[in-house]
């Protein structure tokens, strides 16, 4: 399988399953248009625009990558018995430290940070035996992973520390190495709460969505009034305290502000380095979803954005935009690239009364409660039907070019628009085949 | 090549020989991690 596409000036093949990438000749490129199942031996037609001795040396060039695997190359490497690993262990966790916010964002999928469940706290009890429970359940997973989620975790920040000490304390004994992460909108992050943050914690999320109008518009207290002054200070100071790495401002965008790019440009204007913006996740009927008619314009913000990207990295004002980010020579390996995130797996959620679900998304869904960490229990039937979700078993994905770059897609938008884990949400693929594009046609600017 | 610039080798068929291990980062499309979509994660070996 290849898929072949045009951007930047570039003509760029690539060949999904080895996971080359080309640029080529527009004689080439025609040639691939011509046959893009598979190339003869021999060249027995014509094709229009193009000199016979031009294309026949074309095509033997691409035989020639043919013949190194480099080109129209099988998967039949792939061992679907390796790939489904329904006895994984759990290695992830989404601690909701705090069903409750400080915001009433519009956008928000939880409810206001309560997941249609009552507002609460976690107590430190829970995330205790949340900690046992990911020990018990790791098997020989030495890299454990806990990110402090809601609602707004810095409504509970004293659960988080003793849980993050209660966590640290182990990892001699059972030979894990526990990796922090921690969501927050920024309104109660203070000097203190950012000296702790930076001192044991990996990555750190800071939710922005770009300009003060844009933000303020949805990201709003109980009373109205927007966030954006009272954040952007701390988060730059923080983005600074961290030396502009492992971190993310991140942003979501909406139907409100499909000229994305300008929220994308105006963060790194403000000095930051690492940043993402995403698209909103919302039921079609809200007045910010992304529907089918917006993607043109989205697309559009896209590209301006590699625009601005390449002029600025030109000037020597570089950033990270996050969906851009690929790595083509040393990312991660096929199996976990047709896997993809794990949850209800490898990853689950925790609420505050303890009950486990596949991923935050999942909170409060019925049916979908895998169990509790406070008597143990763990659905092993939930566990073993997302154990199977990969790109081999959602059939639209196995033949989509974009396979190994995204995994297969969210399994909570797959059930909350296509009715399935395993049925992928279409305009989430499109986002998805467009960003991939993209982070590739960049890759060759920086050639 | 005159036709062809190859930006990186194949490297999906090998790392299905050694990978597999689980070690590396979950990856998640959505809000609650750094939405670290595959596509740009590092292997841990």
């Amino acid at each position: 399988m290849i898929h072949i596409y045009k951007s930047r000036g570039y003509n760029i093949v690539l060949d999904v399953n080895s996971g080359a990438v080309h640029a080529v000749s527009d004689a080439a490129y025609a040639l691939l248009e011509k046959y893009p199942d598979g190339l003869p031996e021999k060249l027995c037609e014509p094709v229009d625009g193009f000199g016979e001795e031009e294309l026949l040396e074309a095509h033997a060039e691409l035989l020639e990558l043919v013949k190194n695997g480099l080109l129209f190359s099988d998967d039949d490497y792939i061992d679907l018995e390796k790939v489904h690993f329904e006895q994984s262990p759990v290695k992830a966790m989404c601690l909701h430290i705090a069903h409750d916010c400080n915001l009433k964002c519009e956008y928000c999928f939880a409810d206001g940070g309560e997941y249609h469940q009552i507002r609460q706290l976690m107590s430190f009890e829970v995330g205790k035996a949340a900690i046992d429970f990911l020990i018990a359940h790791s098997g020989k997973r030495r890299n454990l992973e806990i990110d402090f989620f809601g609602g707004e975790p810095l409504l509970n920040f004293e659960v988080v520390k003793q849980i993050v000490e209660y966590a640290e304390s182990l990892e001699k004994r059972h030979d894990k190495n526990f990796r922090f992460t921690i969501t927050t909108n920024g309104v109660l992050l203070t000097e203190d709460k950012m000296a702790y943050i930076n001192e044991h914690m990996g990555n750190i999320v800071l939710s922005l969505d770009g300009r003060k109008e844009v933000n303020d518009r949805v990201r709003r207290r109980l009373d109205g009034s927007g966030c954006y002054d009272s954040i952007l200070p701390k988060f730059q100071k923080m983005a600074e305290l961290r030396n502009q790495d492992n971190y993310y401002v991140r942003g979501t965008f909406t139907r409100y502000n499909k000229d994305f790019d300008r929220d994308v440009l105006h963060l790194a204007d403000l000095g930051f380095r690492q940043i993402s913006v995403e698209p909103v996740t919302a039921p079609e009927s809200a007045p910010y979803s992304l529907r089918e008619c917006d993607l043109p314009e989205v697309m559009e913000a896209y590209d301006r954005l590699c625009d601005a990207m390449v002029e600025r990295r030109k000037r020597g004002e570089r950033f990270n935009f996050f969906h851009f980010m690929i790595d083509l020579d040393q990312g991660p390996c096929v199996i976990k690239r047709l896997r993809g995130c794990g949850s209800g797996n490898e990853y689950v959620a925790v609420t505050p009364s303890g009950d486990i679900y596949p991923c935050h998304q999942f909170v409060g869904m019925e049916g979908y409660r895998m169990g509790s960490v406070l008597d143990g229990s763990f659905d092993e039937k939930i566990k073993t039907t997302f154990s199977k979700a990969n790109v081999y078993t959602k059939p639209e994905c196995k033949n989509c070019w974009c396979k190994f770059y995204c995994s297969g897609g969210c399994n909570a938008n797959n059930l909350q628009y296509g009715g399935d884990i395993l049925s992928p949400y279409r305009i989430g693929c499109e986002l998805q085949k467009k960003r991939v594009e993209c982070a590739i046609a960049l890759k060759f600017e920086e050639a | 090549m005159k036709h062809i610039k190859t930006l990186n080798k194949a490297n999906l068929k090998a790392s299905a020989a050694k990978g597999g291990c689980g070690e590396c980062q979950t990856s998640c499309q959505s809000a609650c991690k750094t939405s670290c979509t595959v596509a740009n994660q590092k292997c841990e070996k």
